[in-house]
């Protein structure tokens, strides 16, 4: 599945629209620095593979996040680096190799209508993007005008992720801790938990241990923020993603911190999750060193 | 129950709950509305947006902007302060409904299960005022209170693939309102020609948490002249302050 995204929509969520945006971030953005964007410029996410694209005209590139063997007219084209194709050309996603979403970054973003603020699309509502819409064949995309210059800019490989298939998410806890018992909460920081088939933008089903509740699974309905995990009445965990309804009655034992947003956006159906506890100032520290990161590689690519 | 002092519960590194009770009730309600309106009026640097529930406000915010200490001291500061006639009056706002007949399948349904007529349960349902706890779920749908629970039907057991917007219904014993086409579950006794979500006006919902509605009858007739003037955008909601 393929949708345009930016990211992110704000400000609406107190009227049951949630943000969607591009799921992995730090994807997301590079692939806007390789090829002279700003970092929100509008992307495409290619979720899987299967996407194939032809240029109409000579365009600027970039390719990052999940490996999906890209090609150019077949011949295999370079990730974590801006491409210069030309018309007539044709992009394929044809192989899932690692991690599980692309983001392919066009020079000038791409040029839809913005509704509320935004780019992104969010599907169930049929808002934003191209027609509210996931990407289908035949759909053309235009973007906008580039002022990039033609050079090639490579990220380099210290900057590069691997994906993993056992990741380690880190969370704090809260804001409904206090409604598992003591056993839940260690059950939740001590096992191996499995991605099922349920997983896509809203949020991602986990299969593993019971998390004992104490007594309610449910709660008078509250906000949802990102990267919360629910654990409704099954005792099983549920991690909220940037699709997720604004608002929602079941437990919350804690929330992934920001960083680890984009370990979630490239796990896929049997990739193994743990949890680890740490504080919010531990977070807020990761936050820094990862906005002080993305400054680097900018002041690297723009230079 | 209200807390004597608001809950602040973490959310993550970018969102904190202010968390004012455990209860469904419109006192709790007022206040959460009241911190949102203060917050909003202070425009404190760093807050992104936040979002009303029943019982709390969720406030997004950048971490590297406005620490969450310093946010939870600034919002502290603000309750304590926070003068409820500086804040806009809520409103009451009129839904025009047509029960019944195309427009609501499941009236006598609903009339059935109550021992009532269905002219007794429009009566019921319409002409009084249900506040909105919030809006969620889907956008533009409004979370109601205050139906009475001579009305309150369960929800079907099969839902319906395919409800038309502005659809009323009634499920246990609450009422709302479907803005969008949507499979679902409720009993539909009624609906409204209003466009209650339009993603190009802003804002893009009529409905916020906080205030007021009420369903008031309409005929077919005045559906259909209704409807035509949402469409030319010629139709003026009928709102009224209250308080």
């Amino acid at each position: 599945m393929t949708t345009v995204q930016d990211l992110g929509r704000f400000g609406y969520q107190q009227y049951g629209v949630p943000t969607s945006g591009a799921l992995d971030n730090y994807a997301f953005r590079i692939g806007n620095l390789l090829v002279g964007n700003e970092e929100g410029a509008s992307s495409l996410e290619i979720t899987l593979l299967g996407c194939q694209l032809r240029t109409l005209q000579d365009i600027k590139v970039a390719i990052t996040g999940a490996d999906l063997a890209a090609t150019i007219n077949g011949k295999p084209a370079p990730a974590w680096e801006s491409l210069l194709i030309k018309s007539g050309d044709v992009l394929s996603f044809p192989r899932l190799d690692s991690g599980c979403r692309a983001y392919l970054a066009i020079s000038g973003g791409i040029d839809v209508p913005e509704v509320m603020k935004s780019a992104s699309t969010y599907i169930k509502a049929g808002i934003g993007g191209l027609s509210g819409r996931p990407l289908r064949q035949g759909d053309t995309l235009k973007a906008h005008e580039s002022t990039a210059s033609a050079a090639v800019t490579r990220l380099p490989s210290e900057y590069i992720p691997a994906y993993e298939n056992q990741i380690t998410l880190r969370v704090i806890l809260g804001p409904q801790d206090d409604f598992f018992t003591e056993e839940g909460i260690c059950t939740f920081l001590n096992s191996e938990y499995t991605v099922t088939t349920q997983a896509d933008r809203m949020g991602y089903r986990l299969e593993g241990p019971r998390i004992e509740h104490r007594e309610e699974a449910d709660i008078i309905s509250d906000g949802i923020p990102l990267g919360a995990i629910q654990v409704p009445g099954d005792g099983l965990p549920i991690i909220l993603l940037a699709d997720r309804q604004t608002t929602g009655g079941y437990t919350k034992i804690a929330t992934v911190i920001s960083i680890d947003i984009p370990k979630v956006a490239q796990a896929k159906p049997g990739d193994k999750i743990k949890f680890q506890q740490v504080t919010e100032e531990q977070a807020v520290a990761l936050l820094k060193k990862y906005e002080q990161q993305m400054a680097t590689i900018k002041s690297i690519l723009q230079a | 129950m209200i807390y004597e002092e608001p809950r602040f519960l973490s959310g993550g590194d970018r969102a904190i709950f202010v968390e004012f009770g455990d209860s469904i009730d419109p006192d709790v309600n007022q206040r959460v509305r009241n911190l949102k309106l203060a917050i909003e009026k202070a425009g404190i640097p760093g807050v992104v947006e936040s979002v009303p529930t029943y019982r709390s406000l969720l406030v997004y915010f950048e971490p590297l902007q406005v620490s969450a200490p310093k946010l939870r001291e600034t919002v502290f500061n603000l309750l304590q302060s926070a003068i409820e006639n500086e804040l806009p009056k809520r409103r009451l706002i009129e839904i025009p409904t047509a029960y019944g007949g195309e427009f609501g399948p499941d009236l006598e349904l609903v009339a059935q299960h109550n021992n009532l007529s269905a002219a007794e349960v429009v009566r019921i349902h319409s002409g009084t005022g249900y506040l909105i706890y919030m809006i969620g779920f889907m956008p533009g749908f409004p979370y109601l209170g205050g139906m009475s629970p001579r009305i309150a039907t369960p929800r079907k057991t099969t839902p319906r693939l395919k409800l038309p917007a502005g659809s009323v219904g009634i499920a246990g014993n609450q009422t709302g309102i479907y803005p969008a086409e949507s499979p679902g579950g409720w009993q539909i006794i009624g609906r409204t020609p209003l466009e209650l979500f339009h993603p190009t006006r802003e804002p893009p919902a009529i409905l916020q948490a906080g205030d007021y509605l009420t369903f008031i009858g309409v005929t077919p007739e005045e559906f259909t002249v209704i409807e035509e003037a949402v469409r030319n955008g010629t139709y003026r909601l009928n709102e009224e302050s209250i308080d």
